[in-house]
């Protein structure tokens, strides 16, 4: 049963510049929201905070209770000697933790069947090309089998083949009736495949029906409020 | 002939077999530690930990002479010291870990070696820096065997853990791996087990069992577990042949076993088929697809 996702008055900081500043949405279950604004507009940290990683400053999460989180490919180790299997399969580690055996492991094969590489099983993870690899951690988001997806940036630098194999994905878990966030930055994709968005720049600007979020009007608000940054900013006034 | 120089000398001292036993119950455990450590890019922590436990040893030399559970208890606080120690400190002063570690293994070094020449002999220094084949009685054995066994059941526990901290630490972190924990027992383990080498080899040479055959391993497989295996099958090789060479040639046991874990490295680097020089210099033909 998938819960609904409610943000309220959200405050997240890095140091005490807020990244993330009073921010209140809701993903009812089973919607499929897309995340926008510009470059520090704090997406990945509103994703973060959503998967426990970064604890608010001020506000509340609620229907968080079991997320799975595709962060942007960053502190991971390509070279490590993994086999693409054995890399799936960390999407049981819910299930199974540190010790317990797994059930069922052939679900690895279906799910990196199911994102398009069958016969993978066995190949290490450090001879696949960008898309494959991209392939590999969705697979491996198919194993966490978590009633609310938060995917960053999930289709940078992919082919179009690629990203419309994994947009097949996100509408097969849409058709599940989980809930999907995803921070995106292509437009046109957003507007063909996310009913709504929520548009961010620190603060929410809009959030609803994609169309009307991402008027001229609402990005532009978006971009002016993104670059105002002060080094000296005086403590925020709002109530908590 | 071949009796003579491979099997006699075990078959003949009791000393040889006991350093035999040591060498291959660490020869088991040393090398699953240094895969890690490798994967980690922590190849030269191993090294810092190893000088680092010197000031512990020579602590418990100091304080009751030779004595095997005085000396290990010594270099298993020093070890567990300078590990949490690098860092902690370089959390706390924003430097890099890898600087602060080479700072307090150097400062390690030079005050065990100044502590045991302050009030040793030579040859206990040279005893305590590079290993001896005499110096392997009940309680070292004891150690060492208990030292491996406690190694490869961590690594048991910890295989999927580590693995996972390694490949992935954010997104173990989003589905609650605690991998500071699992890498603390990690280095725990692999301070309890240099300690363990070191009555064999010695302090300076402990690391050799460690990190070489894991280095050599690399030009033998590319999964996890098969370069484990490679890593624990070069450790055996190369204790078996540093013993009878540490004999024959009457060199210390831990130079006589790095050399030879050093040998079977270059051998490795030049005819491994996995990234190996002589498959650079002579690639065969690509393939079709």
């Amino acid at each position: 049963m998938t819960p609904e996702l409610v943000v309220r008055n959200l405050t997240v900081t890095h140091g005490r510049h807020p990244a993330v500043h009073h921010a209140s949405f809701r993903l009812a279950p089973g919607g499929k929201m897309a995340v926008v604004g510009p470059n520090g507009a704090g997406k990945s940290t509103l994703l973060r905070a959503i998967a426990g990683l970064h604890p608010p400053a001020e506000g509340r999460i609620e229907g968080a209770g079991r997320v799975a989180l595709l962060p942007q490919s960053g502190d991971l180790d390509r070279g490590f000697p993994l086999t693409c299997r054995d890399a799936a399969l960390f999407g049981l580690w819910s299930e199974a933790g540190a010790f317990r055996p797994l059930a069922a492991p052939e679900r690895a094969e279906q799910a990196l069947a199911a994102v398009g590489l069958s016969g993978f099983a066995r190949r290490p993870v450090g001879s696949l090309s960008a898309g494959q690899f991209q392939r590999v951690l969705f697979a491996r988001l198919l194993l966490q089998d978590a009633p609310v997806i938060l995917l960053d940036e999930p289709f940078n630098a992919l082919d179009a083949r690629t990203v419309e194999d994994l947009l097949g994905v996100l509408r097969r878990w849409h058709g599940e009736g989980r809930s999907i966030l995803a921070v995106l930055h292509d437009l046109d994709l957003v507007r063909r495949e996310f009913p709504e968005t929520l548009l961010l720049a620190r603060e929410v600007i809009a959030c609803g029906p994609t169309a009307q979020v991402l008027s001229a009007e609402n990005r532009l608000r978006a971009r002016m409020m993104a670059e105002a940054w002060a080094e000296h900013a005086a403590p925020c006034a709002r109530a908590a | 002939m071949l009796w003579e120089a491979l099997v006699a000398p075990f078959a003949e001292f009791g000393f040889l077999r006991r350093a035999l036993v040591a060498c291959l119950a660490l020869s088991l455990a040393a090398p699953p530690l240094g895969v890690f450590l490798m994967l980690r890019r922590m190849s030269l922590t191993g090294d810092a930990l190893s000088h680092g436990i010197l000031p512990g040893v020579a602590l418990g030399f100091l304080l009751a002479g030779l004595s095997p559970p005085a000396l290990a208890a010594g270099g298993l606080a020093a070890g567990l010291l300078v590990a949490l120690g690098a860092g902690a400190l370089s959390r706390a002063t924003g430097g890099r870990e890898d600087a602060v570690l080479a700072a307090l293994y150097l400062s390690a070094l030079a005050a065990g070696v100044a502590l045991i020449s302050w009030r040793g002999s030579p040859v206990e220094l040279t005893q305590l820096l590079f290993g001896s084949v005499l110096g392997v009685d009940d309680a070292a054995l004891l150690l060492a065997g208990g030292a491996a066994s406690a190694a490869l059941l961590f690594l048991a526990l910890a295989w999927r853990p580590l693995a996972l901290e390694c490949f992935d630490p954010g997104f173990g972190r989003s589905v609650g791996l605690r991998g500071g924990w699992w890498h603390l027992g990690f280095l725990a383990l692999v301070v309890l087990t240099l300690v363990a080498s070191f009555q064999a080899v010695g302090t300076l040479m402990a690391v050799g069992l460690m990190m070489l055959p894991v280095v050599a391993a690399r030009h033998w497989a590319r999964g996890l577990g098969g370069m484990v295996l490679a890593a624990v099958g070069l450790a055996v090789l190369a204790s078996v042949l540093g013993l009878l060479g540490s004999y024959h040639a009457d060199v210390p046991t831990g130079p006589a076993i790095t050399l030879c874990a050093a040998g079977l490295w270059a051998v490795s680097l030049l005819l491994g088929p996995v990234d190996g020089l002589w498959a650079r210099w002579r690639p065969p033909r690509h393939l079709e697809g």
